[in-house]
């Protein structure tokens, strides 16, 4: 309930109480469900553990282009029945690809729910993998890169364009769309062994979140997923990279660009590992960005006007609490042609120069983690994303009750780590990647 | 359905039978300013959603709608006791945020706190409107980078294209022109906005919706005591009706290099009010509205032409029009639209199956309860209807009107709204790749 609050005291950051049920089948299908029945919604969340990093060498882009299989037909379904059937029930799907895991998920009235587990328990038995399925998808796979990198300016900056700069390994630096050649080369074996490498009901957490009775959710649930049979799991081998050691650079030239850009990253510590040491990290780029009270905003774009806009995060995908060692803080800013890029990384040098040397004002640290409590809280509001966070946070972490306990770990981190924090974000460490504009080639 | 697929050996599971949706808690006043105020409890999360709307037609001058524009990018660079800085730091204390948007209908400022944190932020946002002071230097640096940003907007296939369309559906109607040029941004200075904020930033004829875990009556107290003092008086101006579509030749973009043509397809469309609206709307979900719909199982998941195509309805103010939008490989520029057309044709000719009619009409019930289970998709779309005058009754009463839909009134509405003979088609791409193509299907104009 809202009380008026006068203007300088600080709110407290409130909690949630989402409860956190889980069990395992016997195949290994891990579960978590967290009722909600304040609205009769449902969501219903598949998280395989395999994405883009688990891709083979020759077959960039092969997750993403799986995803799209797996909404192509299966055991006891033809193609386009899959969307049929959630849709004629109210409902919306999707699936997404990430750097760790792969989600499938659909959110609907709450008396879908049976419906919903069938069509995702019937992809995870069979999904329908046929040579014209696959050149359908390629097709439609490739529009999707044309129209969200190739055709488009700023087209993958910086996500597909900086992990190469700052990785070595196949795993860690290539491209997650994929390149036009190893898409269309990919075969229906491919699939096939894909699906049967890591698609196993043991590699999957299954999540339901919303309008639902525990009790009769579970039987739900082991009447459509109990027979799914269980298969090996694969080991998730480790991706791990040496940090790097003095600076490196690379230029993009962007033919389609009217301005310029720069992005910049450094590795974080190990978000699953050793979340102590990397909820400073969360903190830190907030500090530095959001609003036009963080210190970047202020120097940057308000005093100095050499910045059209800036930006920083966790993880390439801007996901911080659903990625795996190794990660980055980054951190990005658009300019004008009128600026260079140099004078924009030593502005962005000096202030974190600044933040590392004299720390924290008065006040700063818990307005960042009163804003970032309320961006985690409205995240989860809604019941698709409460459910989909739950599913990965249970997966990566086992870990899903993390989901109530994270603003208050966010409140927790100290000025005295912030600034630790700061202090490794040295230039000998970070990779950085300038945007040059078409018309300045 | 492939060849090699096995007889089903499991059947789908059938529905429950469906649960309503318990009435939301809450509460309205018009205070005496003139300000429309909606609380409405929905309390998953300790956050509470606020949407203020201030009829702002009429206010370009002539087709400049850059002051506007200015306006909504500087109004939070300063009041009477706080700089911009002092200000983000502020709403920051409280987990909060403000921002501020602009279009040729109404100026809507978005906000969110930690519930604790609402009172502050009604003050805030009081002091906002009632003492911005539009500080010359700050306006001067956000009017660069709002001219910047434009130009990278620009640059977007996306926003070129909506760029063309609109001036080709509109002509010298306030709605031709959503975003003005970067130099007539550049050319504004802070006694134009300060003088448009006087004129406009009226309480008259505004609605604030809140939405969170909030007592709506105590709210709307807290709501009078935080934005009594937001009273200037003054007009609130309606924009003059769209005028309709008129057809006419294929216009072609240039935007040469491209590897992708964007196709758009404008058509007539009737407001959330009308009579015809609720089987309009699934006419054109059958059409094109969802991914079940026949033109997307067309030409992505058969011919796989296009990665995301969709038939959506836009509503202002002044009128509403359906768009029909595919981003396709440069090559397959002319066989997209011809499919596009010929699903036009079919949609409007030959009434859909009473399966896809279930189907879409499923959809938009269910589709309609899960957008407002969340406090932001609530907060949006209440807002959005009060732009027509339309509120909580409305949201009530739709699923009821959905569901008494007969096919004989969508097959109506299809044909009467969205006859491909009706439609203004606008293509960007690159014109020397797909000028011959296109010239088959009929007359290609270019600006």
């Amino acid at each position: 309930m809202s009380a008026p609050t006068s203007a300088g005291a600080p709110v407290t950051i409130p909690a949630t109480g989402f409860p956190v049920e889980r069990f395992t089948l016997p195949n290994g299908l891990r579960v978590v469900l967290t009722p909600d029945r304040s609205a009769p919604v449902i969501a219903v969340g598949v998280v395989y553990d395999v994405g883009i990093r688990s891709e083979p060498q020759g077959r960039t882009g092969f997750a993403h282009l799986f995803e799209h299989l797996m909404f192509q037909g299966s055991e006891n379904l033809e193609k386009l029945a899959h969307f049929r059937y959630v849709q004629a029930s109210g409902g919306v799907f999707n699936g997404s690809t990430h750097l760790d895991y792969t989600d499938y998920y659909e959110t609907l009235p709450s008396n879908a729910l049976e419906r919903a587990l069938f069509l995702e328990a019937d992809r995870m038995r069979r999904p329908e993998l046929t040579a014209e399925n696959l050149a359908n998808q390629i097709a439609v796979v490739k529009e999707e890169i044309r129209v969200n990198v190739k055709n488009r300016p700023y087209g993958g900056f910086p996500w597909l364009l900086l992990p190469p700069v700052m990785f070595d390994t196949f795993a860690n630096a290539h491209d997650g769309y994929g390149s036009f050649e190893d898409l269309e080369s990919a075969t229906v074996e491919d699939a096939q062994s894909f699906f049967s490498t890591y698609y196993a009901p043991g590699n999957a957490v299954l999540a339901v979140g919303g309008d639902l009775d525990v009790a009769g959710a579970t039987a739900l649930i082991e009447r459509h997923f109990g027979d799914v049979p269980a298969r090996t799991v694969p080991t998730r081998p480790s991706f791990a990279e040496p940090d790097l050691t003095s600076e490196r650079r690379a230029v993009h030239h962007d033919a389609m660009a009217p301005l310029p850009a720069v992005a910049m990253a450094w590795r974080v510590p190990d978000p699953v590992g050793d979340l102590s040491a990397y909820l400073p990290y969360v903190v830190l780029a907030e500090v530095l960005t959001d609003g036009d009270a963080s210190r970047l905003q202020e120097r940057l774009v308000l005093t100095d006007a050499i910045a059209t806009s800036v930006s920083g995060y966790l993880g390439f995908m801007g996901d911080p609490f659903d990625v795996r060692d190794p990660t980055a803080l980054l951190l990005q800013a658009h300019f004008p042609p009128s600026v260079q890029a140099e004078t924009v990384i030593t502005a962005i040098d000096q202030e974190i120069e600044r933040l590392a040397g004299s720390g924290l004002a008065p006040g700063e640290l818990s307005r960042v983690q009163a804003r970032l409590a309320a961006h985690l809280l409205r995240e989860v509001d809604a019941v698709l994303g409460r459910t989909l966070s739950i599913a990965v946070l249970e997966q990566q972490r086992g870990r899903a009750e993390l989901i109530n306990d994270l603003p208050h770990l966010l409140a927790e981190v100290t000025a005295e780590q912030v600034v630790a924090a700061a202090q490794t974000l040295r230039p000998a460490r970070r990779a950085v990647l300038e945007l040059v504009p078409g018309s300045a080639q | 359905m492939s060849p090699q697929h096995a007889a089903p050996r499991r059947t789908v599971p059938a529905l429950e039978e469906p649960r309503a949706l318990p009435e939301p808690e809450v509460a309205e006043r018009t205070l005496a300013t003139g300000l429309k105020v909606v609380a409405v409890r929905r309390g998953t999360v300790p956050l509470v959603e606020i949407r203020l709307r201030i009829p702002f037609a009429g206010a370009a001058a002539g087709e400049d709608v850059s002051v506007a524009a200015v306006l909504a990018n500087t109004v939070l660079s300063g009041t009477g006791s706080h700089t911009n800085v002092e200000l983000a730091a502020e709403l920051q204390k409280i987990g909060g945020g403000l921002s501020v948007g602009v279009d040729p209908d109404r100026l809507v400022v978005s906000g969110n706190t930690l519930s604790d944190g609402l009172g502050r932020l009604l003050e805030i946002l009081n002091e906002v409107l009632t003492t911005a002071t539009y500080p010359e230097r700050e306006v001067g640096t956000e009017r660069e980078r709002l001219a910047d940003r434009i130009q990278i907007a620009f640059s977007q296939p996306s926003q070129l294209v909506r760029r063309a369309l609109l001036r080709r559906i509109y002509g010298t109607h306030p709605y031709a022109i959503e975003t003005p040029e970067p130099d007539q941004v550049r050319a504004i200075e802070s006694p134009a906005v300060r003088a448009l904020h006087a004129e406009r930033v009226l309480p008259v004829g505004s609605v604030l919706v809140l939405v969170g875990n909030i007592d709506p009556d105590a709210t709307l107290d807290l709501v009078e005591q935080a934005l009594g003092g937001w009273s200037p008086t003054g007009v609130a101006h309606r924009t003059p009706p769209a005028p309709p579509l008129a057809a006419g030749p294929l216009l072609l973009v240039d935007r040469p290099g491209s590897v992708q043509s964007s196709l758009r397809v404008a058509l007539p469309a009737v407001p959330r009010a009308h009579a015809d609206y609720a089987a309009f709307q699934l006419a054109n979900l059958v059409f094109g509205g969802y991914f079940s719909s026949r033109l997307v199982e067309n030409i992505r998941e058969d011919k796989g032409y296009t990665y995301s195509p969709h038939s959506s309805v836009d509503h202002s103010a002044a009128g509403s029009v359906t768009l029909v939008s595919a981003d396709v490989a440069t090559e397959v520029t002319a066989p997209a639209l011809l499919e596009i057309a010929y699903e036009l044709g079919r949609i409007a000719t030959l009434p859909p199956t009473a399966e896809e009619l279930e189907q879409a009409r499923q959809y938009a019930i269910g589709t309609l309860a899960l957008s407002v289970s969340s406090q932001a998709g609530l907060a949006g779309m209440l807002i959005a209807l009060a732009g027509t005058g339309l509120d909580l009754n409305w949201l009530a009463e739709h699923p009821i009107r959905l569901a008494k839909v007969t096919l004989e009134e969508v097959a109506a509405a299809a044909a009467g709204y969205l006859a491909p003979s009706g439609g203004v088609t606008v293509v960007l791409g690159d014109a020397e790749a797909v000028t011959g193509p296109l010239g088959a299907l009929g007359p290609v104009d270019r600006p």
